[in-house]
């Protein structure tokens, strides 16, 4: 059954994070590393959906993740702490956001998408600096974190771990699902070549547009989990190194499938921290490896076994 | 606002675009003829004000710092090309971008441990320094002028360059239809490291010129590069006269959009509100412009690839 192995690694992984609190990654300060890594999983996850499968980089996506956690602040402020509330708001707040945006940029494609989600991305971030009545470019910090039926669910931190845990396993298996169906399949089409695309009928414009509020949708629930999870939200939510770093998750995890963005999100934030505790300059080690990665690595984390395997029979 | 800060404005924006021009150049050509993203060209510019800051204080004179500062940002950008980039050029843009930014991580962090995250002065050369006087009641920074003048004359050389020499008509052959030149018998790859060495030794220039008025710090040049490659894709990739316009018009619309946009929103909104918004729309008025010429004009006002 090629489908269950190709499920395997994937579910290995989830099975391992949902272990981690009882294998020795319990501590706190662990912990909600793995929920920041699990977190920008869910929006790298989405937008493995536009990279990987519709060829649409976009190197914005930080600022649908930013409107998802500022949806949360706004409430936040007005004493909206529910999560019937808040959670909707952050997930259609960041889809309107991408039906607005992408209806413009969806329309172009390579490096001119690229600057097109850069320059949305930018105004939103200055827009957010500007909000000085949610601390402007000092950020906000929450009186506390979401609560589900009145009740503040959330502080507990192995019911975070958990939640963040079942929301990336479903964000997973809808973006394979997504990938795999007719949708998915006239994306990957276009991406290939949108004229023959267009030659059978389909105009590419509505699909890609549709992926981009999906992949949206799931940056804002993304960002209302972040802005949980450090119970602060800043304008530097929304900077273009942001969405840099969402970007190099996808690409260093691997474009051939979606566990890649999952995969990568982890190493990039574990791999951080990693180096961090070694030395204050770990950028001088973390950039180098991020080249070596990029020549040699050319499936990304993913396409590991499969290369080894390859390396094995040459 | 009487005319005369207008005047400062405008030239203070012009003297920014001709900066923003010396950085946008090589990164236009370097996409252009080798279709590359060189995230990296941010940080050569950095290079070169670190550089231009510390040959200047070793030497005790900006001119010496400059002098220096030159040739080691060519060096510099050479030594990149054949260590990484050269490695890159067959590889997909998403390759390219992933790698770039690796180099952006090692050189702000190397420009960190070197000298420290506290910005560095460097200190204006004596002939420079001081004001002149424009009209009655102006005075303008001399140091602010001569970077115009430079810039300017660095444009015009660039364009004999580019349109009235062989290898410049190499260079925009490469622009419009890089395969083609290659299959005509031109070196295609002496040519990329050309291109790439000047695209270097310009943004490092741009560096040395900006250290005395801004502050040297460890990366100055992320924000460069985004507002570069604004005027890049605004001009036309490849295309130096569209990077040239890009960039004037780019430093033009922040400037004035920043001085002045509190100030008209004054006419509609109470103060504190005007002032915020006016510099939150003043800072978003290029991608605004960006936004605009993307879907109207795809492929930029001047666009040099052919077909």
């Amino acid at each position: 059954m090629p489908r269950w192995r190709e499920a395997a690694l994937p579910l290995l992984l989830f099975a391992l994070l949902g272990a981690a609190p009882w294998i020795g990654f319990g501590e706190g300060y662990v912990l909600s590393l793995l929920a920041r890594a699990m977190i920008l999983g869910i929006a790298a996850l989405g937008l493995h959906l536009l990279v990987g499968g519709a060829g649409l980089v976009s190197l914005g996506h930080a600022a649908l993740l930013g409107i998802g956690a500022y949806a949360v602040v706004v409430l936040d402020a007005a004493r909206v702490t529910e999560a019937v509330w808040v959670v909707p708001a952050s997930i259609l707040g960041a889809a309107l956001f991408a039906l607005l945006t992408g209806a413009v940029a969806v329309r172009t494609s390579g490096v001119q998408f690229i600057m097109i989600t850069l320059a949305f991305a930018q105004m939103a971030f200055f827009i957010a600096g500007s909000l000085s009545v949610y601390g402007g470019d000092d950020g906000y910090t929450l009186y506390g974190r979401t609560e589900l039926f009145g009740r503040r669910w959330l502080e507990d931190r192995l019911v975070f771990h958990y939640l963040c845990l079942a929301l990336l396993a479903g964000a997973w298996a809808l973006v394979g699902m997504l990938l795999a169906s007719r949708f998915g399949r006239v994306l990957r089409a276009a991406r290939e070549n949108a004229l023959r695309v267009a030659a059978l009928g389909f105009n590419p414009v509505p699909y890609r547009l549709l992926a981009y509020v999906i992949a949206g949708g799931m940056a804002g629930l993304a960002g209302a989990l972040l802005a949980n999870a450090t119970e602060f939200v800043a304008p530097s939510y929304l900077a273009w190194q942001r969405s840099g770093d969402l970007l190099f998750m996808v690409i260093l995890g691997g474009l051939g499938a979606p566990h890649g963005a999952v995969l990568g999100a982890l190493a990039m934030v574990l791999l951080e921290e990693w180096l961090g505790h070694w030395t204050a300059h770990w950028r001088l080690i973390f950039g180098p490896l991020l080249i070596l990665a990029v020549l040699f690595l050319k499936g990304g984390l993913a396409g590991l076994p499969a290369q080894l395997r390859g390396a094995g029979r040459g | 606002m009487t005319a005369q800060l207008l005047l400062i404005q405008a030239l203070n924006g012009l003297q920014y675009g001709v900066l923003l021009f010396l950085v946008a150049a090589g990164l236009t050509l370097v996409f252009g003829v080798m279709d590359f993203i060189n995230l990296a060209h941010g940080v050569q510019y950095m290079l070169g004000a670190y550089l231009g800051a510390t040959f200047a204080a070793l030497a005790g004179s900006f001119w010496a710092g400059l002098a220096l500062a030159l040739p080691a940002t060519l060096l510099a950008g050479l030594a990149l090309e054949f260590l990484v980039f050269r490695h890159l050029y067959a590889r997909d843009h998403l390759a390219q971008v992933l790698a770039t930014f690796g180099v952006i991580l090692v050189l702000n962090e190397g420009a960190r441990a070197i000298w420290g995250s506290a910005p560095l002065q460097m200190r204006l050369p004596e002939a420079l320094s001081g004001g002149i006087q424009l009209m009655p009641g102006l005075n303008y920074p001399v140091y602010r002028l001569a970077i115009l003048a430079a810039g300017l004359g660095t444009a015009a050389l660039l364009w004999l360059l580019v349109e009235r020499t062989r290898v410049g008509a190499l260079v925009r052959a490469g622009a419009s239809n890089a395969p083609m030149v290659a299959a005509l018998g031109v070196d295609i790859h002496r040519l990329f490291m050309l291109v790439f060495g000047c695209g270097a030794m310009l943004a490092g220039f741009a560096g040395v010129m900006a250290a005395p008025i801004l502050s040297v710090e460890p990366g100055m040049g992320d924000g460069v590069l985004i507002t570069a490659f604004v005027v890049i894709v605004i001009g036309g990739i490849g295309s130096v006269r569209g990077a040239f316009l890009g960039a004037i018009l780019v430093g033009l619309v922040e400037t004035l959009g920043r001085a002045l946009l509190p100030d008209l929103l004054r006419l509609v909104l109470a103060p504190s509100p005007a002032r915020q918004a006016g510099a939150a729309l003043g800072s978003m008025l290029v991608y605004l412009a960006m936004a605009l010429v993307l879907a109207f004009r795809p492929r930029g006002l001047f666009p040099a690839r052919a077909g």
